[in-house]
C-alpha cells in the first residue's frame, strides 16, 4: 500500500468572507464553519455554542480546557475521505494521494469533564512543553446545550471537531502542495524479498479503550470491542485511527498525534536502509483482566506470526495501561521478539518514584517522555481562549492553581502533549 | 465469556450503587475511601476470590478522585498470585500520590462519579448510557 502526503505550509490564519487557502496563509469564514459543523444532528441536538477564534505561535494566548487537535487534510486521490467510518463513509484509506495543511490544527475547548482537559499556551515556559504552541491554530470553543449528558455531549464535540478539520482541509483539494512525500508498505514476501537482509521491524500501537469517555475509535469501531489486529502504517496517517478520550492532558494522545504518529514516521525514515518495517498491530487497554490477557496474548502471537526481529510499543495513559504495556512487552519478548517500549513517567514531584504501576525484568529497554508530575508555574497571559474554570480541579491542578496575579502553578499533566507516550515532543530523561 | 452472576463490585461510588444495584451485586461503601476501597480488594484476593477488573482503571489518578469501584468475584476461586501483584503493585502506585486535601464541588464529584462509572460499566459490558439515562445527571 502506498500514500503520497503532498504538505501545503500554512504560515498564518485570517478570518475573511471568503475561505479559501492561498500564498499559505489560510483564510477562513467562521460562519461557514459553523454552518458544515452543525449539520451533524448530534451537534445540533448537544452543542449549543461554537464560537471560533485564532491562536498563533508567540502571542500571549492560553487556550483551555482543550478536548482534541487536529490536523486538516483532504483526499485528493484513491479510495476512501477524512476520518472513515466517522466523517466519510467506511472504505480503506492510506493509498493514493492526501493533501495536508501542516503548520496549523483545529483545536477543540471548553468544558466536558471538568478536570481532564488540558493547556496549551502559546508563548512562555508553557509553550515549550506543548507541540501545539508552534502551530497556527483555529480554536472552536463549544459550550453544551443545557442537560445534556458528558458522553452524548463528548461524542457530539468529537464529531464538531472532526467536521471543522473536514471542512478547513478541504479547502487545500485544488492547492499545490509545498513538499510531497510517498509512504509504502510491501506485501509480506515482496518485503523479505527486496530486504532480505534487514530486521523485520513492527509497532504495536496500543490504544485508549478503558469505556466511555476514555476510547479510541478505529474506522468508527471503539477499540474496545476490537481484537488486536494489523493495520497498514499509512492507514494510520490517513486518519483511520481517532482520539475519542478524556484521559489526561499531558499524554493523551490527541486526533492529530494519531495523524502523525512519530514512531512511524520515524520506522519509515529508516525503511530500507537500517530495517524492514512491517506493519502495525493495534491492541487496546480494555479494563477487564481477561481482555487484558486476550489482547496482549494476540499482540504475541502476531509478533511471532509476522516473524519480527523487532517491536516498538507505545501506550496511551497512566496506571491501567501500564499492566497492558507490561503484558504486552513481556508475552512479545516471550516469543522470541525484541521489544523496545515508549512511555511516559509519574515518578512523584522530585523524579524518585517508581515511574510506572507495573514492571518486569523483560521490559528492559525503555525510552520515557518526561515526568507527568514535574512542579511547573505558568505566567499570567494576556488573552484566554474558553475558560481558566476548570484550572484548579484539572489533573495535574491543586485548589489554589489559579493564582491571585492570574499565574498557575501546577504538574506537568495539566499541558496538552507535554509526556507523549509516542515519544511526539523533546522531553526524554537518560 | 463474562459471567455477571460472579461479579461483586465493591464501591464508594454513590453513582454505582445508584445505578446498577438492580443488576449485579454491590457492596456499597460509602464511608471507605479510595485507598481503603483497594487494600478490601486485596484482601479479598488474599482469600481466593478473583480479581476481573483492573484497580488503577482510568487515568485520573487515585490522588484527583475519591471514588473507587473494582470488580471481584463472588465466589472464591483459589489464590492467583498474578492477581495479588496487580493489586499489590496499584497499592503501591497510589501510595506515591501525595495528598490533596482541596474541597470539591458537587459539579466535581459528581464527574468523578461518572467517570469511575462508565469505566466499570465498560469493563461489566453494561450500557452506561441507558443505565445514566435512568437518572438525571445533567453537565
Amino acid at each position: 500500500m502506498k500514500l503520497e502526503l503532498g504538505f501545503i505550509e500554512i504560515k498564518d490564519i485570517q478570518f475573511s468572507n471568503e475561505s479559501k487557502v492561498e500564498n499559505g496563509t489560510l483564510f477562513i469564514n467562521a460562519d461557514a464553519v459553523k454552518e458544515f459543523v452543525y449539520q451533524d444532528d448530534d451537534v445540533k441536538a448537544c452543542v449549543k455554542s461554537v464560537s471560533f477564534d485564532i491562536a498563533k505561535p508567540g502571542e500571549s494566548v492560553r487556550i483551555t480546557p482543550v478536548k482534541d487537535v487536529i490536523e486538516p487534510r483532504v483526499k485528493v486521490e484513491g479510495p476512501g475521505g477524512e476520518f472513515p467510518g466517522v466523517i466519510a463513509k467506511v472504505d480503506t484509506v492510506g493509498s493514493g494521494k492526501t493533501h495536508v495543511l501542516r503548520g496549523m490544527a483545529i483545536v477543540t475547548a471548553g468544558p466536558i469533564v471538568g478536570f481532564q482537559e488540558g493547556i496549551i499556551d502559546m508563548t512562555g515556559p508553557g509553550a515549550d512543553y506543548t507541540p501545539f504552541s508552534k502551530l497556527n491554530n483555529l480554536v472552536m470553543v463549544c459550550q453544551p446545550v443545557e442537560g445534556v449528558h458528558q458522553h452524548e455531549y463528548e461524542h457530539a464535540v468529537r464529531i464538531a471537531g472532526l467536521r471543522a478539520a473536514t471542512f478547513v482541509g478541504e479547502l487545500g483539494r485544488n492547492v499545490t502542495p509545498d513538499e510531497s512525500k510517498t509512504y509504502e508498505t510491501l506485501g509480506i514476501r515482496e518485503g523479505l524479498e527486496k530486504y532480505p537482509n534487514l530486521p523485520r521491524v513492527g509497532y504495536v500501537h496500543m490504544l485508549q479503550s478503558q469505556g466511555l469517555l476514555h476510547d479510541t475509535y478505529v474506522y468508527g469501531v471503539d477499540a474496545k470491542r476490537t481484537l488486536t489486529t494489523i493495520i497498514y502504517p499509512t492507514e494510520t496517517m490517513d486518519g483511520a485511527i481517532i482520539s475519542g478520550n478524556c484521559v489526561s492532558a499531558c499524554d493523551k494522545n490527541t486526533t492529530y498525534h494519531h495523524q502523525n504518529n512519530p514512531v512511524v514516521a520515524d520506522l519509515f525514515e529508516q525503511h530500507g536502509k537500517t530495517l524492514n518495517y512491517v506493519c502495525n498491530i493495534i491492541t487496546n487497554e480494555n479494563v477487564y483482566l481477561a481482555d487484558k490477557q486476550r489482547s496482549s496474548d494476540w499482540s504475541a502471537k502476531l509478533c511471532r506470526l509476522l516473524d519480527l526481529d523487532g517491536v516498538i510499543v507505545s501506550q496511551e495513559g497512566f496506571g491501567n495501561p501500564d499492566t497492558d504495556l507490561i503484558m504486552n512487552t513481556k508475552k512479545i519478548e516471550q516469543v522470541g521478539v525484541k521489544t523496545t517500549i515508549i512511555t511516559d513517567e509519574y515518578a512523584g514531584q522530585d523524579g524518585k518514584s517508581q515511574s510506572l504501576a507495573d514492571a518486569d525484568p523483560l521490559a528492559d529497554a525503555v525510552v520515557t517522555g518526561g515526568n507527568a508530575n514535574m512542579p511547573i508555574v505558568l505566567p499570567k497571559l494576556d488573552k484566554v481562549i474558553g475558560t481558566l474554570d476548570y484550572v484548579d480541579k484539572i489533573a495535574g491542578g491543586h485548589a489554589g492553581s489559579l493564582r491571585p496575579d492570574g499565574s498557575i502553578e501546577a504538574e506537568l499533566q495539566v499541558i496538552t502533549g507535554a509526556t507523549n507516550e509516542m515519544g511526539f515532543n523533546r522531553l526524554s530523561a537518560r | 465469556m463474562k459471567n455477571g452472576r460472579d461479579f461483586l463490585i465493591i464501591t464508594n461510588n454513590p453513582l454505582v450503587e445508584r445505578c446498577l444495584r438492580e443488576y449485579y451485586e454491590v457492596s456499597f461503601l460509602p464511608d471507605e475511601s479510595y485507598r481503603g476501597i483497594l487494600v478490601l480488594v486485596r484482601d479479598k484476593i488474599y482469600l481466593g476470590h478473583k480479581l476481573y477488573t483492573h484497580p488503577l482503571s482510568g487515568s485520573v489518578k487515585p490522588n484527583e478522585t475519591p471514588y473507587k469501584s473494582v470488580v471481584i468475584s463472588k465466589a472464591v476461586h483459589g489464590f492467583d498470585a498474578g492477581e495479588a501483584e496487580i493489586i499489590s503493585n496499584c497499592i503501591a502506585a497510589f501510595d506515591k500520590f501525595s495528598p490533596r486535601k482541596r474541597p470539591l464541588s458537587d459539579k466535581i464529584l459528581n464527574d468523578f462519579q461518572l467517570i469511575d462509572y462508565t469505566l466499570l460499566c465498560g469493563a461489566l459490558d453494561y450500557d452506561a448510557a441507558a443505565g445514566l439515562s435512568k437518572i438525571n445527571t445533567p453537565i
